[in-house]
């Protein structure tokens, strides 16, 4: 089945719509208003009708995969169900009738609950304070290095502390959040584990070092033991610690941050806590830091004072306004709903079972496709599919195969240190018969691999479209038709 | 198994270099463009530019990653492969003549000899 686009659908006189026949207003010749240039005589939009364009996206959207149509492993990226008793709550006209802009007193419900949000969001990452203004996770980052900027500039030391130390295995966008708020980028080799390697962390820090942007669990899923150290070292030397929340999930609960050491942290609701994302989103980056970096944040804040809850703008040394007005309000409310939902123990429960998962399928699947380290896994795992090379097989045609047995499939290629890398992140929302339907599958596809690897070549065999030219989207790319 | 050329030399982050007399040419080793897959865009800005030994020279974006590529010498860079602009392909195609990187004026010709020879390079990445 092609799917055709509502353009290519286009019959001239058409129509979905239906004007007024007299119109209230002169015609105009626009020739005579503006420049011929500027005035087009088509604007090339579709004649449809009414019916052809409801079938088009109906049709188009039951060709979609979410996490409410199945198993969606995706590592590093925690899509985890969402409830839908968030979606209705969150729908409340008290919430979605509100303006961002409105004056104090008018939205105190409002205040309260992004306060009292703040409050929780403390509590669960051992930090101090918290602003909810940035709208996704690299807003999060970019907000986080400027905090340390500031923070530096305040102390006189701005013109010195020019770097920031990335281990090789970081999430992408940590380099390119620093690199816009004008640092250096300093690679900090990974152990076996995808660990901060100590010795050669040791090796490049000195006293230009602003600050370190780790990511615990790392990006291989791995438990990052050595936090403590080196925490100790960053702070010895007067440089900052910066929690990418990217892999939180697997920590709620269990241990928090603010204890290891970070100074300032980003969470992702929209992974962590619930709230979809993924086409679906928007996303929500709230940061955290510690009291000394309380100045800092972005504005406006929120403070209570004579039993008024109040947006307020003045704070000398913060970095500023980060965004217009407001946070992604809706989904600080399904987050902060799933958070008094779930209460302590479901976190703690919810983190638990998130690891036992990941290391349910690691051990399942490791006997067929090698783990990509050595060590026991968090929340994701990664397998490498190096050995299937003889067969010719990639990790991406092992993933194209799976969309032929209805599932997702997970993250390729990331980490870059792990070859052929295939990272499965289960969530704690999956059932073991899910997981062991998944299982069954990836080991039917290994066995392909061996005995037809053109099933995996030729995959997906049931989709509109069956392999994308990558280079050619990547090069040629024409987004207006 | 990946191609490892007789007579270039190597760094452990997969560049080659082909020395000729004072300049050298550098590009990325068949192991490297096999794994990184295909390239789709290579960033050719660093011609006239002094650079240093470890200094990223250039970054290079495949399907599936985008990958710093580290000067294996010090010196002034004397040309990028324009070529790259119009096919980054040929690094797949070809890494070891067409898909040259970069020629470099060596400030330092002793930092060579800390660079691997073509046999320690075929068992360091040897799979």
């Amino acid at each position: 089945m092609t799917v055709k686009l509502l353009i290519e659908s286009s019959k001239k006189g058409n129509t979905g719509i239906h004007l007024p026949l007299k119109s209230n207003f002169p015609k105009t010749d626009l020739h005579q208003t503006f420049p011929n240039e500027w005035v087009r005589e088509t604007i090339g939009l579709p004649n449809v009708s009414e019916p052809e364009v409801v079938r088009h996206f109906t049709n188009l959207a039951s060709l979609n995969y979410g996490v409410d149509s199945g198993f969606y492993p995706l590592g590093s990226c925690t899509m985890k169900y969402n409830p839908k008793i968030n979606e209705k709550l969150a729908n409340l006209e008290g919430f979605t009738k509100t303006h961002p802009l409105q004056p104090d007193f008018t939205v105190q419900g409002n205040l309260y609950l992004m306060m009292h949000f703040e409050q929780l969001l403390a509590e669960i990452t051992g930090m101090d304070a918290f602003t909810l203004l940035p709208a996704a996770g690299a807003h999060g980052e970019l907000t986080g290095m400027m905090i340390v900027k500031a923070y530096f500039q305040n102390k006189g030391e701005a013109e010195k502390r020019t770097k920031i130390l990335i281990p090789e295995s970081a999430h992408g966008t940590n380099p390119a959040s620093a690199a816009s708020v004008g640092f250096e980028i300093v690679e900090v080799k990974s152990t076996n584990c995808g660990g901060v390697d100590v010795a050669h962390l040791k090796e490049v820090m000195n006293d230009q070092v602003a600050a370190i942007m780790l990511t615990n669990p790392n990006t291989a899923g791995v438990f990052e033991t050595d936090i403590l150290e080196v925490a100790e070292i960053m702070h010895q030397n007067g440089s900052l610690l910066y929690y990418d929340g990217a892999n939180l999930n697997a920590l709620l609960g269990q241990v928090r941050p603010g204890d290891m050491g970070f100074d300032i942290v980003h969470l992702n609701l929209h992974k962590t806590f619930s709230t979809p994302h993924g086409g679906g989103g928007p996303g929500s980056a709230p940061v955290g830091v510690k009291e000394y970096l309380r100045e800092y944040l972005p504005v406006p804040v929120i403070r209570e004072r004579n039993h008024q809850i109040t947006s307020e703008t003045d704070q000398f040394n913060s970095i500023g306004m980060i965004r217009l007005a407001g946070s992604n309000f809706q989904v600080i409310v399904k987050a902060y709903l799933y958070i008094l939902t779930m209460g302590s123990d479901g976190l703690k429960k919810a983190s638990s079972i998130a690891v036992l998962n990941a290391n349910y399928i690691k051990e399942k699947l490791s006997p067929f496709i090698p783990a990509g380290v050595p060590c026991i896994c968090m929340h994701e795992c990664v397998l490498s599919a190096k050995d299937f090379a003889p067969y010719g097989v990639q990790a991406k045609d092992i993933s194209k195969r799976l969309i032929d047995y209805g599932f997702h499939p997970p993250t390729n290629y990331f980490p870059l240190i792990i070859p052929e890398a295939l990272m499965i992140e289960p969530t704690e929302t999956e059932s073991k018969e899910t997981m062991d339907h998944f299982i069954d599958a990836m080991k039917k596809i290994v066995q392909e691999a061996k005995e037809n690897p053109s099933l995996l070549l030729e995959a997906p065999h049931y989709t509109p479209i069956s392999r994308p030219d990558e280079v050619k989207a990547a090069k040629d790319l024409n987004v207006t038709y | 198994m990946s191609e490892v050329k007789k007579g270039y030399i190597y760094t452990e982050t997969d560049e080659w270099v082909k020395v000729d007399g004072n300049e050298v040419l550098i590009g990325i080793t068949d192991y490297a463009q096999h794994h990184l897959g295909d390239i789709v865009f290579v960033e050719i800005t660093a011609e006239g530019k002094t650079i240093k030994k470890g200094d990223v020279l250039t970054t290079i974006e495949s399907v599936k990653s985008a990958n710093d590529v580290f000067s294996p010498v010090s010196g002034k860079v004397l040309a990028m492969n324009t070529k790259l602009e119009e096919d980054s392909g040929l690094i797949n195609k070809d890494p070891y003549n067409e898909g040259w990187i970069a020629r470099i004026q060596l400030a330092n010709p002793e930092e060579l000899s800390t660079l691997m020879q073509d046999e320690d390079y075929h068992q360091y990445r040897k799979e």
